[in-house]
């Protein structure tokens, strides 16, 4: 018996996505790191293969493929563009909290269109006040008139300006003690009083929108509420904790397999005293390490994954997942660079490219320091051998 | 219009692996292990040009292989990408087999088929060779055992009238127009289509759609001699892997001296120089 085996679905599910990805992505992903450009329009053809909506049931148009399913897709599109895997990865987490706390009504009008590629999602939570401060967040929303009215500014928000459907987190209340009482939203587009603002300029992840959003009394039906009022602390952290995450770590196991995929080929074909590197020792002490951080990303990713699947609590083991992955594709995408010598710096090699996604990596969804917290805390409460 | 379609796919080694791929020096084949396989990239084109069909009348795709055993993962990918069904003629008696003896294998496959299910195909497509072997002789055998007319290198298919299509066939210089009428045997090119990509909805689907594996015993109309080496009258003469091994040579003397050993060197080995 195998400790995780892929399904054939699975694997079947690799191979499509990968054939896709080769002939779509591939070609075209330093161009758009280069320009910083998002292939929005691509959303409609990934779409059309269900990679969009993987993980959402066949009832709404989804692959009814999971977590697991996600994350083969995003290890997949991150081999060669973890930017459009950050893009996806985000419009996934704007679909979650409507699969999972939305009204049927919610579900039936969004999420086929999601899943189609007609309606690119995305989740706002973050403001300048800090992202990990979770409770402190400082968007109001007002209960007004039958509706609510929506003041404030997020940032860092992914899809910022290219998502047709954000789902966003806000004040709407404190409770007894004092603290914030959040609530969660869907917002399209078109709402008046909502704007995208500032567009950051990053170091990694090029060619996924990175940006402000802007709301100034934004007027919403009673019915944009996602969720119960004030569950919206329950619903972002969920979210970003089981699957932002999540897909922060499939997509860190995609620039791990680059890094393995391009030492392995540069050392084959760099010819030095007259034979190729691979035969150097100290180069293959290096692809061994590379590779040992490919294996145990993977792992561990997937692992976290299959929890999700089987509707078991997850938020640790994730952790767990995005700290080790985005540290190991830092370091393993630093590595590759060194064993090209001079051609590592060279972008037309795309390991340059991993090591700037990699360590744009590590603040999405959360820092390696809140991913080492949750673990020590899960670990002093309840660890078990 | 109604069109049952049958498409012959077959495995062959992922070009990616090319530089795994070995030759058996004495049985003369190409050994394969270890190395992945894939559906023949043109076989999908096969593959879109059939469900185009279906789409844009009504109907039914089989897909069919001859085979080893693993190759059931080819035929669930063509039922992912849309096929309603698959077939894979898998038995020791067919191993060894070169193109006549495999279409002779499709042929009877294909005619068991058709018995079954009580109607003839209307269209048996292929891809005109595979990325393997690149015979690209087994839809005109096909065509010959079935005894219908039978294209090959085909890049466009047009409906003329409900009855008749106008079909291009590639040659080196141009191409040749057609008008046929179905039952038809084709051998269809790259540039007939685009293959669609395989959907994750695709996928699910094929979990639920027959595939069905036939040995020799459900061939009991095929005959022996046909069948596997026994029917293959390809005999490969010597196939080797060329010796690509090169060596430098410093040759001394004044610029003139050099110039007229080169010459002398070159023409030893076959160069004409100078006319």
């Amino acid at each position: 018996m195998h400790f995780f085996e892929f399904t054939e679905e699975q694997t079947m599910l690799r191979k499509a996505v990968r054939e896709f990805v080769e002939a779509e992505i591939a070609p075209k992903a330093a161009e758009w790191d280069e320009k910083d450009e998002c292939p929005v329009g691509l959303f409609k053809a990934m779409g059309g293969i269900g990679i969009n909506g993987v993980f959402v049931p066949e009832q709404y148009g989804g692959g009814g493929m999971g977590f697991v399913g996600r994350s083969i897709c995003l290890e997949e599109i991150s081999r060669h563009s973890a930017g459009l895997g950050i893009a996806m990865m985000t419009h996934h987490l704007g679909i979650y909290p409507i699969l999972q706390y939305g009204s049927e009504e919610q579900k039936k009008k969004y999420l086929p269109d999601f899943c189609s590629g007609a309606k690119i999602a995305g989740l706002a939570v973050t403001e300048p006040g800090g992202g990990s401060d979770f409770s402190g967040q400082k968007t109001l929303a007002e209960k007004k008139d039958g509706g609510w009215v929506l003041n404030g500014r997020k940032c860092f928000i992914t899809n910022s300006h290219i998502a047709d459907v954000t789902i966003l987190t806000a004040k709407t209340g404190e409770d007894e003690k004092g603290r914030n009482k959040l609530s969660t939203f869907l917002i399209e587009k078109e709402a008046k009083g909502f704007e995208p603002g500032r567009k950051e300029h990053k170091l990694g992840l090029r060619g996924s929108v990175t940006g402000d959003l802007v709301l100034s009394d934004v007027k919403l039906a009673e019915d944009a509420l996602v969720g119960k009022e004030g569950a919206g602390a329950k619903i972002g952290m969920e979210g970003i904790g089981e699957v932002g995450r999540a897909g922060m770590s499939a997509i860190c196991v995609g620039i791990l397999r680059g890094c393995v995929e391009e030492a392995v080929k540069f050392a084959n074909e760099r010819i030095v005293y007259g034979k190729p590197i691979a035969k150097l020792q100290a180069i293959q002490l290096e692809v061994a390490k590379i590779r040992t951080a490919y294996e145990a990303a993977r792992l561990l990713t997937y692992y976290a994954a299959s929890l999700k699947d089987d509707g078991k609590p997850c938020s640790n083991e994730v952790a767990t997942a995005k700290y080790y992955s985005t540290e190991a594709a830092v370091e393993a995408s630093k590595r590759t660079m060194d064993l090209m010598g001079g051609y590592g710096v060279i972008n037309e090699y795309p390991v340059g490219r991993f090591l700037r996604d990699a360590l744009a990596s590590i603040p999405s969804g959360g820092t390696s320091h809140i991913m080492q917290v949750i673990m020590a805390a899960n670990t002093l409460s309840s660890f078990q051998a | 219009m109604t069109y049952n379609i049958a498409v012959c796919v077959k495995p062959v080694p992922d070009p990616k692996h090319y530089d795994k791929v070995t030759i058996d020096p004495v049985r003369k084949t190409i050994t394969r292990t270890g190395i992945p396989t894939l559906l023949n990239p043109v076989d999908k084109n096969a593959l879109e040009a059939a469900l185009q069909l279906r789409e844009q009348y009504t109907g039914t795709v089989t897909a069919i292989s001859m085979a080893p055993p693993d190759a059931g993962e080819i035929l669930r990918e063509a039922l992912a990408i849309g096929a309603d069904e698959a077939y894979l003629l898998s038995d020791r008696a067919f191993g060894g087999a070169d193109t006549l003896a495999t279409s002779y294998t499709l042929f009877h496959g294909l005619k068991k088929l058709e018995a079954a299910k009580g109607y003839r195909f209307d269209f048996v497509l292929c891809g005109c060779e595979s990325a393997d072997g690149a015979t690209a002789q087994v839809s005109s055998q096909l065509g010959e055992w079935l005894g219908y007319p039978h294209l090959w290198n085909v890049f466009s298919l047009q409906e003329v009238d409900s009855k008749t299509f106008s079909i291009k066939t590639k040659l080196e210089n141009g191409y040749m127009e057609w008008r046929a009428q179905a039952p038809l045997v084709l051998g269809v090119s790259r540039e007939l289509n685009k293959p669609r990509f395989t959907s994750v909805m695709g996928i699910m689907k094929a979990k639920n759609k027959p595939l069905q594996v036939w040995g020799r015993e459900d061939l009991p109309e095929a005959k022996d001699e046909f069948l596997g080496l026994k029917g293959s009258p390809t005999q490969p003469g010597e196939i080797f892997t060329p010796d690509m091994k090169r060596s430098g040579k410093v040759l001394a003397g004044t610029p003139e001296e050099i110039a007229g050993r080169i010459v002398t060197i070159l023409r030893a080995n076959g160069v004409v120089v100078g006319g």
